[in-house]
């Protein structure tokens, strides 16, 4: 699940130049923005069917945390 | 006193009614003299719509999911003749267009226009619209100013704008006015965020030359003026109102 996800990550926010970490604060990525924030919601409805609405999203701050809450609503 | 903008005598339909900008027009016109029929798919917040309307307006509901052929029939079949028709319902889904999928964009069509143009279909041939009528559709100022992740509603409202011009010009002859009214943001729940002004918001809100964003107020007076005799010569027209947004 972690190498998708990351996979998808990297190919929404267009980022070659590095590999991700669960550590990272995502939304302070210099590639973050409203199209970024709207299209990583999508994604993670479009692949591991979990819907998580932006007020949820605001609230989680490293990629771990994403995973975390991911994981779980897939259970 | 004659007062021109008054809407006395008039029978007007408001999709849309339940809540935000629908059910605001529908208050103020019933306020200025007009018998109204809200339609909306929620009746217990159709009743609340109704109960903030003075009882002498005669005014009803219709409850009903436009998006649905036989609703749209029953609506028509209910509807007294109009002097008044607000095209409002409507709905948003945020999505970036790589994300868009067939059945959300057959739903916001189904909704946003494909239901619009039907209704005012059986309106015309039911013979419900009479002559010298005004019709005012609830476009969107995101028809000239697009938004991030808005690609689907704005395709739905640009189709809505370019359905309202050629139906002006058919009704022309008929004395019947279709104006088209391009809010910018105005403070409802369409994006089911309540009216808590979040983070985005407040960012957003930086974009309205004005300070703020609309009240259902601000959109219901123009579309008030719209349906009044004080706009007789006004057809066919898109109608900016949005604090200044689109200026910037």
């Amino acid at each position: 699940m972690e190498a998708l996800f990351f996979e998808k990550l990297k190919e929404i926010l267009e980022i070659t130049d590095r590999e991700l970490s669960a550590n990272d604060k995502f939304k302070e990525y210099s590639e973050w923005d409203s199209l970024a924030n709207l299209s990583v919601i999508a994604m993670i409805d479009e692949e591991f069917g979990v819907v998580i609405d932006n007020s949820e999203f605001k609230n989680i701050q490293t990629l771990g945390e994403l995973m975390a809450e991911i994981k779980k609503r897939t259970k | 006193m004659n007062n021109v903008f008054s809407l006395k005598g008039k029978s007007i339909l408001v999709t849309g009614a339940s809540s935000g900008i629908g059910k605001q027009i529908a208050i103020t016109c019933a306020d200025n003299g007009a018998r109204v029929l809200l339609a909306g798919r929620d009746e217990a917040r159709l009743k609340d719509s109704l109960r903030e309307i003075s009882d002498e307006s005669e005014s009803k509901y219709s409850i009903g999911d436009l998006a649905y052929e036989e609703n749209l029939n029953s609506l028509c079949e209910q509807c007294f003749e109009l002097e008044g028709l607000v095209l409002n319902a409507g709905m948003v889904k945020l999505l970036p267009v790589s994300f868009i999928k067939k059945s959300d964009l057959d739903l916001i069509f189904e909704v946003n226009i494909k239901s619009t143009i039907l209704l005012v279909q059986k309106l015309l041939k039911a013979k419900k619209i009479k002559k010298g009528a005004s019709i005012v559709f609830i476009s969107s100022i995101s028809t000239q100013k697009a938004t991030v992740g808005n690609a689907m509603y704005n395709a739905s409202k640009g189709a809505m704008n370019a359905f309202a011009k050629t139906l002006a010009l058919e009704l022309a002859p008929r004395q019947i006015r279709v104006n088209i009214v391009l809010p910018g943001f105005v403070h409802t729940n369409i994006l089911g965020v309540g009216n808590a002004e979040n983070e985005d918001l407040k960012k957003h809100r930086l974009n309205y030359p004005m300070g703020r964003f609309g009240e259902p107020k601000d959109i219901a007076y123009l579309v008030q003026y719209l349906l009044s005799d004080a706009s007789e010569w006004m057809t066919g027209s898109l109608i900016p109102i949005d604090g200044g947004f689109s200026l910037k």
